[in-house]
């Protein structure tokens, strides 16, 4: 694996910069993750963040909406803003000559949106629009209740939105929330590509200095909405919704929860791919992954079975991350290091997926980490300690969340001791 | 970069696309067979099909297939559409051996009862899966409803009542006719030499056998169709249209897709600062299609039920105002800059170039690297956009709705 360098620089104002210099590829791509997503909408008006996402590039600096996106295509920017729960992210990017002559189009948007009256119905007939369709897509619909269900309030909150919030949201509050969220001093930007910090400095320097920073108060946790949920629709399959409580990113046992999830579902020898679909044929998509932020995390699980079979699919899943301790194998444990190390390698050929990790961990971490240290840490995984991991973590309470047209019996999902 | 082709002696034609610069390998075979190659009594045993291969042949069970490719930390799939079934793999290059054995392997799978039993359950769940989704609904709908008499009207999944129907035998029979070493093309980006590549390749790749099989591909004639799916539950009306566009040899499908980015991109686009950026639908699209022997316009609209009429109409006036005046110099300008940032950014990966080295080869026995790609790109002027206005202009023959509405008033 190629040693990595990373370039460092903190701006004034407290904005983190890390650049890692990629000298085999033609493309460099950018990520800034600005601390202002949906967990500071206010109650009652779920759906600030994506609006405020949403009218970013709608007028900018100098420039009006149609002349930033054509400044923008015209310098071949692929790009996305976009609200999450956490973190409000802008990611770039293009062939690395010309990712410079991006940056003062990316600082208008940051720092000088419009934020123009005239553009408001749009935006906010959009983010309806976007949470009407989620309405129509049952997976979408149960990922977003899941979350709700999975992390106390607000940190559950649909980085989409609510419906029944968005009409109460106006001008002002999108206003108020960019100038007292948007800031830089918990924000990071990662670069990665044919490019080095010292192309960078000067643009960054000149177009991001003077958007000031101020202390943000995250909101304080209350319990999440109660589970087991169930949402009537009227489709054909069953959409299965699980969750159970793991350890952050920065948690120094991460790398053990990353394990036992990858052992559960990580490839397609993983369990529940195993034991669920190909034993069984329950469904055709069962899945588990990690979904972390800072401070909390927990595992997400999923299954779609068409609604004679969810039953079974829910109590066969629920049995399988019960007994993930049992049998664990060496081999086990061998699969998903052999898997991760390829992950990790095939990483140093995507720009853009270099600058999204470099600026999450200099968050989450406080540092840029380099890929030979994650494979190192994965390298000394034994299995004793991932199995002691699942014991000490085994989940005592799984959220259940599902949408269909029946509910589903939840007795599998209660703490085992509560139920004898 | 360097390119090479080589025909093994069964008449497998291997591509490949050496790049020392990166650290990964990806390989695939392309399989000149799909929904199209299908008769009524077998529908979606094309993409069934693809399913059982993974199930092993008489050395691999199921289970070994599965262990293994995880075991060399193989990021591997499938997919299957009307006309090519693909298997890929994409590894480090010291697993490029045992990967292609497996490949081999899906090639040629025993297909054993018991397994093909137990994968009809998960095929139906597929269906049902996809058919909660109005968007996949739509596309099965517009497909079968434009190309109605035509082979590409044949669905990918099959329905409910054809899988159920299915027999091992009949999957046999279309598996010995359509895996033939003549409708494949091996392809292979990434980091690797060509000799011990290809000692590779002609070892595990060898024994399939030779043959090849000619495609149907009648005349047809696409008549003015409207199709409505009606869905009381759906909050939004789906609305997907399809004209006829460039097949794919056509030498004007490079300026059909600039000029569906120009028309329809995601951002950026007419229909995006007239319909998306206003706020009046939830989408609106135009994208370009290529089948063999026959080339795509399609649009998919997603807004309120009630706003169909005036969203079509809008969409119509996008289309009307290309057709009578054209686009702008700038315009294409913009769109030539769109699209070579992602060839660029697409081909820096094995697996990105995988799918291009595939198909070229598949669909026209060329091949291109990523700056042939850009010089093509380049390369298109108005000229090539007004004669494809002549040609094939933005005209839509079919509409299918999915949603709350019985009937539309089209434009």
């Amino acid at each position: 694996m190629t040693r990595q360098e990373f370039q460092t620089l903190t701006l004034s104002n407290g904005l983190q910069v890390v650049v890692q210099p990629m000298p085999g590829v033609q493309s460099a791509a950018l990520s800034l993750m600005i601390p202002a997503g949906a967990v500071l909408d206010e109650d009652g008006k779920s759906g600030t963040t994506a609006i405020l996402a949403d009218m970013l590039p709608r007028g900018a600096g100098r420039f009006s909406a149609r002349e930033l996106s054509s400044r923008m295509d015209n310098i071949g920017l692929q790009r996305s803003v976009s609200g999450g729960v956490r973190y409000l992210t802008i990611s770039a990017a293009t062939t690395a000559d010309r990712l410079a002559d991006a940056v003062p189009l990316i600082a208008d948007l940051v720092c000088r949106p419009h934020l123009a009256e005239d553009q408001f119905s749009a935006a906010q007939g959009l983010v309806a629009h976007g949470l009407q369709s989620i309405e129509d897509d049952p997976r979408q619909l149960l990922g977003q209740k899941l979350r709700g269900c999975s992390y106390p309030r607000p940190y559950g909150n649909p980085a989409e939105g609510r419906l029944q919030d968005v009409p109460a949201i106006t001008i002002e509050d999108v206003r108020a929330h960019h100038e007292k969220f948007m800031v830089p001093g918990q924000a990071a930007l990662g670069v990665a590509g044919n490019i080095s910090l010292s192309q960078l400095q000067d643009v960054l320097e000149r177009e991001l200095s003077d958007w000031q920073s101020r202390p943000v108060m995250l909101p304080p946790a209350t319990p999440p909405v109660p589970a087991p949920l169930h949402v009537e629709h009227d489709s054909v399959q069953t959409q299965i919704g699980l969750s159970w409580e793991s350890v952050p990113y920065p948690h120094e046992r991460y790398f053990e929860s990353w394990a036992a999830t990858s052992i559960l579902s990580g490839g397609s020898s993983s369990r529940l791919f195993t034991e669920v679909r190909e034993r069984r044929a329950l469904c055709y998509a069962v899945s588990a992954s990690l979904s972390t932020q800072a401070d909390r995390a927990r595992v997400l699980g999923y299954a779609g079975a068409t609604n004679d079979r969810a039953q079974e699919t829910l109590d066969v899943m629920v049995s399988e991350i019960r007994r993930l301790h049992e049998d664990l194998t060496e081999e086990e444990l061998l699969r998903c290091q052999a898997r991760a190390k390829s992950t990790l390698i095939m990483q140093q050929e995507s720009t853009m997926s270099r600058a999204a990790s470099l600026a999450r961990d200099t968050l989450y971490l406080g540092r840029a980490v380099p890929l030979q240290e994650i494979r190192a840490k994965i390298e000394d995984l034994t299995i004793d300690r991932v199995r002691n991991y699942i014991v000490d973590h085994a989940p005592e309470q799984i959220v259940l969340v599902t949408v269909g047209p029946r509910q589903l019996d939840a007795t599998c999902v209660q703490s085992p001791v509560a139920s004898v | 970069m360097q390119f090479y082709h080589r025909t093994l002696e069964n008449g497998l034609d291997v591509v490949v696309e050496l790049n020392p610069s990166v650290h990964s390998l990806a390989a695939g075979f392309f399989v000149r067979t799909g929904s199209r190659d299908e008769t009524a009594e077998v529908a979606g045993v094309s993409h069934f099909l693809e399913h059982m291969a993974f199930k092993g042949n008489e050395r691999f069970s199921g289970d070994d297939m599965n262990r293994i490719l995880d075991e060399l930390g193989a990021s591997s799939n499938a997919s299957t559409d009307q006309e090519v079934t693909n298997y890929y793999a994409a590894v480090l290059p010291e697993y490029l051996d045992q990967t292609m054995e497996l490949l081999a392997a899906m090639m040629q799978p025993s297909l054993r009862q018991e397994d093909f039993d137990t994968e009809k359950k998960v095929i139906l769940e597929e269906i049902g899966m996809y058919e909660d989704q109005p968007g996949f609904t739509a596309y099965d709908h517009v497909m079968a409803t434009h190309f109605s008499g035509h082979p590409l009207s044949q669905s990918i999944l099959g329905t409910n009542e054809s899988i159920e129907a299915l027999t091992s035998e009949q999957m046999r029979h279309y598996h010995a006719a359509q895996y033939k070493a003549g409708n494949m093309t091996l392809a292979i980006a990434g980091n690797t030499d060509i000799d011990s590549l290809m000692e590779i390749v002609e070892r595990h790749c060898g024994g399939i056998p030779a043959g090849k099989t000619e495609r149907s591909a009648p005349a047809f004639q696409p008549q003015s169709r409207l199709h409505m799916v009606h869905r009381e539950s759906s909050v939004q009306q789906h609305v997907m249209q399809m004209g006829t566009a460039p097949e794919g040899d056509h030498e004007l499908r490079f300026a059909a897709e600039l000029l569906s980015v120009v028309v329809g991109d995601d951002s950026g686009s007419r229909l995006f600062w007239e319909m998306t950026d206003p706020g009046f639908v939830d989408c609106a699209d135009l994208g370009y299609g290529e089948f063999d022997g026959a080339g795509t316009w399609i649009t998919y609209l997603s807004c309120e039920p009630e706003d169909v009429e005036k969203n079509l109409q809008r969409m119509q006036a996008v289309f009307d105002e290309v057709n009578a005046d054209g686009i702008t110099e700038d315009e294409l300008e913009q769109a030539r800059n769109k699209v070579a940032s992602r060839v660029v950014l697409r081909g820096e990966r094995p697996m990105g170039r995988l799918s291009s080295l595939g198909n070229n080869w598949v669909y026209r026995g060329e091949y291109r690297s990523v700056a042939d790609d850009l010089n093509i790109v380049r390369s298109v002027t108005l000229n090539d956009i007004n004669a494809l206005r002549e040609q094939y202009p933005l005209t839509m023959n079919t509409t299918v709705g999915v949603g709350p509405r019985d009937a539309l008033q089209l434009p």
